[in-house]
């Protein structure tokens, strides 16, 4: 019998429980793979332009190329002023569904005491903030729709401060092209700027008139009513101020990156 | 040189029309897709006719083929326009004309011996294609950026209603392609002449 080396002994745990992220990763869109399957099967258009096949990979290239122009074409689109529609509260949706890449039960739980929002990039006071500095901020609330990638839609109450307040608080540069986010599941997003000041744009810490539940983001979450669900990061703990582009969790995967509404 | 005594549709509108039928392929396949991750009917696309894969390669492929619908509709449209065809072939149209042509057709009694003149059931379907996927779009730019064009979605009724109207818009069109087709088949040398132009 040949032992296990001993590094393999002491590491073990961290290994398989490093590989089993790293697969649960992949398994996760096994529907991906037959994208590209779809891709090659597209008889039609392959008929239609003489080509006997496309190529998968410059498909795919060809589209998140496109995928890109349509961020600039939204950019252009988006209007800093104009505000997304608001509703009587008669029309909340209870319960909110809940959404996230994993479910229910990886809802990451956060100590309230020890919680500090970290800060960093492009901003003149980089001091971590406690929920109680947060909370001490000017706040409003809003009714807004939440609109998910998937077509539908839920209107919901939150409440929080302006984010673009928050901007202003911790000086950041105004011109700097993106704000990213790192959420406590792992999950990573980044929007624009003009997006980021927008007045509807809250960095929410409460829903539906009570504190941010769990299932919604405790302890804070940016509410975006001019963007998609994804774009709305939960569990946020650190926000950075950049011009290189982030990217994000579902982005790096070929959702659109601006991702407005 | 074509001939242009003898020639039925001009170039112009024979790309555009095989560059439309590439499009609303792509988008309805894909639109599929789209649908099936959150269907608000009892029902769902079978997988197998979708196009994408998943969700984020269907999104991909309808905001890539919108370009091509859009780019090639104003194309269309201005051509249609500007050589006076528009005008030409699709009017005038009037209800009893329709009636007499549908009724003719429905008997196997509506010729089709000048294929450079539309029968006023023609007329009325292709103007409906036309009118059809207008409303595709319109409705499709209320899905696509709601926040962004208010008075379009408060004119649809909001988004939710704007995501069956777009529903509604495609399942009619499909209609229409379903019945084209069928005509098609029964008058192969009109698929020639939408190839060659005679």
């Amino acid at each position: 019998m040949i032992g296990k080396p001993q590094w393999l002994v002491a590491n073990g745990g961290t290994i398989l429980k490093d590989a089993r992220q790293e697969l649960g990763r992949r398994i996760e869109h096994p529907a991906r793979r037959a994208f590209l399957q779809r891709t090659l099967s597209l008889g039609g258009v392959s008929l239609l332009s003489g080509c006997a096949l496309v190529d998968a990979d410059s498909v795919e290239t060809a589209l998140q190329r496109i995928s890109r122009v349509n961020d600039r074409v939204q950019g252009w689109l988006f209007d800093p002023r104009r505000l997304a529609p608001t509703y009587p509260e008669s029309m909340i949706a209870r319960p909110f569904p809940f959404n996230a890449f994993h479910g229910e039960d990886e809802i990451p739980t956060i100590d309230e005491n020890g919680y500090r929002l970290e800060v960093s990039g492009l901003v003149a006071d980089r001091h971590p903030w406690t929920l109680a500095e947060l909370r001490a901020m000017p706040r409003t609330d809003q009714v807004t729709r939440h609109i998910c990638v998937e077509g539908w839609s839920a209107v919901g109450k939150w409440g929080g401060v302006r984010f673009s307040d928050f901007l202003r608080r911790i000086g950041a540069d105004p011109h700097a092209k993106y704000v990213g986010f790192k959420c406590a599941d792992d999950y990573y997003t980044s929007i624009d700027m003009p997006t980021a000041l927008h007045p509807q744009t809250l960095l929410a810490l409460t829903h539906d008139g009570r504190t941010l539940p769990p299932r919604h983001g405790f302890p804070m979450k940016l509410r975006m009513p001019t963007k998609l669900g994804y774009k709305n990061p939960k569990h946020i703990q650190a926000i950075f101020v950049t011009n290189t582009y982030p990217g994000g969790y579902w982005e790096d995967q070929g959702y659109n990156w601006f991702g407005g509404s | 040189m074509e001939d242009a005594s003898k020639t039925i549709h001009p170039l112009w509108l024979r790309l555009t029309h095989w560059f439309n039928a590439v499009a609303v392929t792509i988008l309805t396949m894909s639109g599929w897709r789209i649908y099936n991750a959150a269907p608000f009917f009892d029902f769902l696309i079978p997988k197998q006719i979708t196009l994408g894969g998943w969700l984020g390669g269907a999104i991909q492929w309808h905001f890539a083929a919108m370009w091509l619908l859009a780019g090639n509709g104003v194309a269309y449209l201005l051509c249609n326009l500007a050589s006076g065809r528009l005008w030409r072939r699709f009017f005038p149209l009037t209800a009893r004309a329709f009636v007499h042509d549908l009724l003719a057709a429905v008997h196997g009694r509506l010729s089709h011996a000048d294929p450079a003149r539309y029968n006023a059931v023609q007329r009325a379907a292709y103007l409906f294609a036309i009118v059809d996927t207008l409303l595709l779009v319109l409705s499709g730019l209320v899905l696509w950026k709601s926040v962004q064009f208010p008075s379009l979605r408060e004119l649809l009724g909001g988004y939710e209603a704007a995501r069956r109207v777009h529903f509604l818009a495609m399942s009619t069109l499909l209609a229409f392609v379903v019945v084209h087709l069928t005509m098609v088949a029964l008058l192969p040398r009109t698929l020639l002449a939408m190839i060659r132009g005679r």
